[in-house]
């Protein structure tokens, strides 16, 4: 659903979704911060393919947040590729969690990735911007 | 002929969007046709995750924002 951005503040969060464990995490994690209200879960695909309404969303937003699975960068890639910058970045392999083609994906891993986005989003803080819809 | 179209459901701010859109395309001195996408679905055909949004020629240029007079201006062209 397109949201009316009119009270600024919009984080969005770019997972790579990638085929292994650690990609899947990135993707479950994303679908968390957007359900819990945190960041917008954002098509990296949509980025890498250059639709245009998803890269001018994505850099019409306060925030950015992209949420690799391993050190190859994919999503960041995909950001790059668009012309995004100054987006933070959470690598999952980067905390502790091992890259493997399985899919088998612990809660305890999702929960640790969600937690170090929150922080990050939090530390890097967004501007908000004043209301106009109410 | 530049085809403006503001994707948006109708708030203040898609109504400034509108109003710069329409301010740079004569400042430009260029013909224009300007739509105003109301709709939800069609919006969402664009890609648009953040409204409102201004497509030039089909393509959006921005999202989630109003620019200013002068950043339509640079789309335009
Ligand atoms: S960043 Fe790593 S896990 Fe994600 S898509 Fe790329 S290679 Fe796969």
């Amino acid at each position: 659903m397109a949201k009316c951005s009119c009270a600024g503040g919009v984080k969005v969060v770019l997972p790579c979704s990638g085929s292994a464990n650690v990609g899947q995490i990135a993707n479950e994690a994303a679908k968390r911060l957007d359900i819990e209200g945190t960041a917008k879960f954002f098509c990296t695909a949509g980025l890498g393919g250059h639709v245009s309404g998803m890269v001018a969303s994505v850099k019409g937003a306060d925030k950015v947040l992209v949420l690799d699975g391993c050190p190859v960068g994919c999503a960041r890639k995909c950001a790059e590729e668009a012309g995004i910058s100054g987006f933070e970045r959470v690598v999952v392999s980067e905390l502790g969690i091992e890259k493997k083609h399985e899919f088998n994906i612990a809660e305890a891993d999702i929960q640790k990735v969600v937690a170090q986005c929150r922080a990050t989003l939090s530390a890097s803080g967004a501007k908000k911007g004043a209301g106009c819809c109410g | 002929m530049k085809k403006l179209q503001v994707l948006g459901t109708g708030c203040p701010k898609c109504k400034k969007l509108a109003e710069n859109a329409e301010a740079a395309a004569k400042a430009l001195g260029i013909e224009y046709t300007l739509e105003k996408v109301t709709n939800i679905s069609d919006i969402m055909k664009f890609g648009v995750m953040t409204t409102p949004a201004l497509a030039v020629d089909g393509v959006v240029t921005s999202a989630g924002k109003v620019p200013s007079v002068d950043e339509i201006k640079s789309m335009m062209s």
